[in-house]
């Protein structure tokens, strides 16, 4: 096991640098201007660009502005183009919404996720099984951003409940659990929202390793010693078909954070998709830099763990 | 369903042609989803024939008459009209040529890189194998809806910037099958065959590797194009899709959203366009997938 985690860490430092080039030169290399105010601008005398210029290491040869940047972003020298705060610490502060977010949504793909999967293993072929994989044919090809509205109008005009931002505003909590429970119900619909495509995912993948597996001769042996239908299928079934579900979770997270920057901007939710969202108007080309390798780097992180349990549920796993 | 399959192979015989299709077709979503495809298309390009004659139908999609602006469904306006009195039908229809544009050039940007570089990857293996496939793993860390949109940001949001750069994004996948699929045929007895007959490596890849990796290749390439359609108009919602006036199905949506309340055919009719072009495209492509793999 040390082995397997000592290679895979190096797998991912390798991979983090990658990331980082990527990250720096799909903006870098983009043609454009890099100036936020346009670059013929009268009103901007040379002076200002050319400080502009050495802020951002522009007057430097790529391979250097490579390197410098990535000082920077490190040391907190790299700054906003919108309010001169280092980058990091933005990208920071919108952290605990965003892996609050994305707990949520994974949590609930994967608790629906696995009771779909097994039911659709379970009757696999009838036409309710039928059926449901159409349904989650649809949550796959549900735009996001259409089914956000739609739930928008439903719980706001049918039941009239506040559904934007983090919490309700403008209300004395009485106690503090009513809060948290104020706080839950906003961080629940725009995370079952993104989950939508992972329960569809999650289900399908099960789905197909249930079905192989419920043909080996250890179910046919619980079925025979008389265990009930339900054991067999999560006691025996579902525990040897459970590692496409976690390495599952690390291929979800790339997709849930490109769902978060539509599904936080209708929600008003202050994640880093909103974050990255408000770069994007505001040509914020440090903060698009840092953010998009942050949250490489993230998933890779995300990879590394699922990666790491595949290897401690399933022990074959280390040795591929 | 036989006479269809005969009609199609030309043969009621189990050659290989017959068999897939009869796999294909013996999933349920498989027809309906192939009908609703064809309809698409016919409508997209129809539209698109039609206009570049000069004949708009049902009226122009950009023709404003702010009398009759956001009126609800009716017999003249089939579909409602927008914030500026403009058919919602007529944009819906042009939208579906934009939506099927998209979806097929970005799809073969993306299955051109991917092709080409899965299969030097698992063709010659080895650093440059390696060096492949770690850029991908890297890449696939990245989420591409927000990579698309950083991109587009920067370069400018037009038709031809977003199919290439939705392309140049969503191409791993592709890479990471045909790879494996590559990795297999290497070592078919038929390849080594050709490489003992001194066949250079282009032409094995061409003529004896490819061919038989079609049938997955295929598979990606119709599930790529649902994905394609979804990003665009997330794009277009955000305002980085194709420009107005130009009507596709995401900014009908968003020019929308100012009237969610009252005027909900401005949101429920496109939405459910693309809803139903992208769900036609996955249900196909799935059931093509179990036909490739040989389930009966």
């Amino acid at each position: 096991m040390g082995s397997f985690i000592i290679r895979r860490l190096g797998l991912s430092l390798v991979l983090l640098f990658i990331i980082s080039i990527i990250s720096f030169f799909i903006v870098t290399l983009t043609p454009g201007s890099p100036y936020p105010w346009g670059e013929l601008n009268p009103k901007i005398s040379a002076e200002v660009k050319a400080n502009f210029r050495k802020k951002f290491h522009l007057d430097r040869p790529l391979h250097e502005q490579y390197a410098l940047t990535m000082c920077d972003l490190f040391t907190g020298n790299l700054r906003s183009i919108k309010d001169d705060r280092p980058v990091m610490l933005r990208i920071m502060e919108r952290l605990p919404a965003t892996l609050a977010l994305n707990v949520t949504s994974i949590l609930i793909s994967l608790s629906f996720g696995t009771l779909l999967g097994v039911a659709a293993a379970r009757y696999a072929g009838s036409w309710q099984e039928i059926t449901g994989s159409f349904v989650t044919f649809i949550f796959i090809a549900l735009p996001g951003f259409w089914i956000s509205y739609l739930l928008a109008i439903v719980l706001v005009t049918t039941f009239g409940v506040p559904i934007l931002g983090t919490q309700s505003y403008g209300i004395d909590f009485p106690n503090p659990a009513a809060e948290w429970l104020d706080r839950l119900w906003h961080l629940l619909i725009p995370a079952t929202v993104l989950a939508l495509g992972g329960i569809a995912a999650q289900s399908r993948y099960l789905r197909a390793t249930m079905i192989g597996t419920m043909r080996e001769d250890y179910i046919r042996t619980a079925r025979s010693k008389g265990l009930r239908e339900e054991v067999v299928l999560y006691k025996h079934a579902l525990r040897n078909s459970i590692r496409p579900i976690i390495s599952g979770i690390g291929m979800l997270l790339p997709a849930l954070i490109s769902g978060a920057v539509i599904v936080e901007n209708i929600f008003a939710y202050p994640g880093m998709g909103r974050l990255g969202y408000e770069a994007v108007l505001e040509r914020d080309y440090p903060t698009l830099v840092a953010l998009n390798f942050v949250v490489a780097a993230l998933v890779l992180l995300g990879n590394l763990i699922s990666d790491i349990l595949s290897a401690a549920v399933d022990p074959r796993v280390r040795l591929e | 369903m036989r006479s269809l399959i005969t009609l199609l192979t030309g043969s009621e015989k189990n050659r290989p042609a017959s068999r897939f299709l009869r796999r294909f077709l013996s999933n349920p979503f498989a027809l309906p989803a192939v009908v609703m495809i064809l309809l698409f298309v016919l409508i997209a390009l129809g539209t698109a024939l039609l206009s570049s004659f000069g004949h708009q139908w049902p009226c122009d999609p950009n023709l404003t008459n702010l009398e009759q602006k956001l009126l609800p469904p009716s017999s003249l306006h089939w579909l409602g009209t927008d914030n500026l009195g403009r058919d919602v039908l007529s944009r819906m229809l042009h939208g579906a040529y934009i939506s099927l544009t998209v979806g097929v050039v970005a799809v073969s940007v993306s299955l051109g890189i991917g092709v080409l570089v899965g299969a030097i990857s698992g063709y010659f293996g080895g650093l440059t194998d390696q060096i492949l496939m770690r850029s991908v793993d890297a890449l696939l860390c990245f989420p591409t809806f927000f990579l698309i949109l950083t991109v587009v940001a920067i370069l400018g949001p037009s038709l031809i910037n977003i199919v290439v750069i939705i392309g140049l994004v969503s191409w791993t996948g592709t890479a990471r099958l045909v790879r494996a699929e590559f990795l297999t045929l290497r070592e078919a007895e038929y390849v080594k065959g050709a490489r003992v007959l001194g066949q250079q490596s282009w032409k094995i890849i061409m003529h004896h590797i490819l061919p038989n990796a079609a049938a997955p290749i295929l598979v990606t390439a119709v599930l790529g194009i649902p994905d394609a359609i979804l990003s665009e108009a997330g794009l277009s919602f955000l305002g980085f899709g194709v420009q107005p006036p130009q009507a596709t199905w995401g900014n009908i949506i968003a020019d929308g959203k100012t009237y969610l309340l009252y005027a909900w055919w401005l949101n429920l009719f496109p939405g459910l366009a693309i809803l139903i072009a992208s769900l036609s495209f996955y249900l196909a492509g799935d059931a093509l997938r179990e036909a490739a793999e040989g389930r009966d």
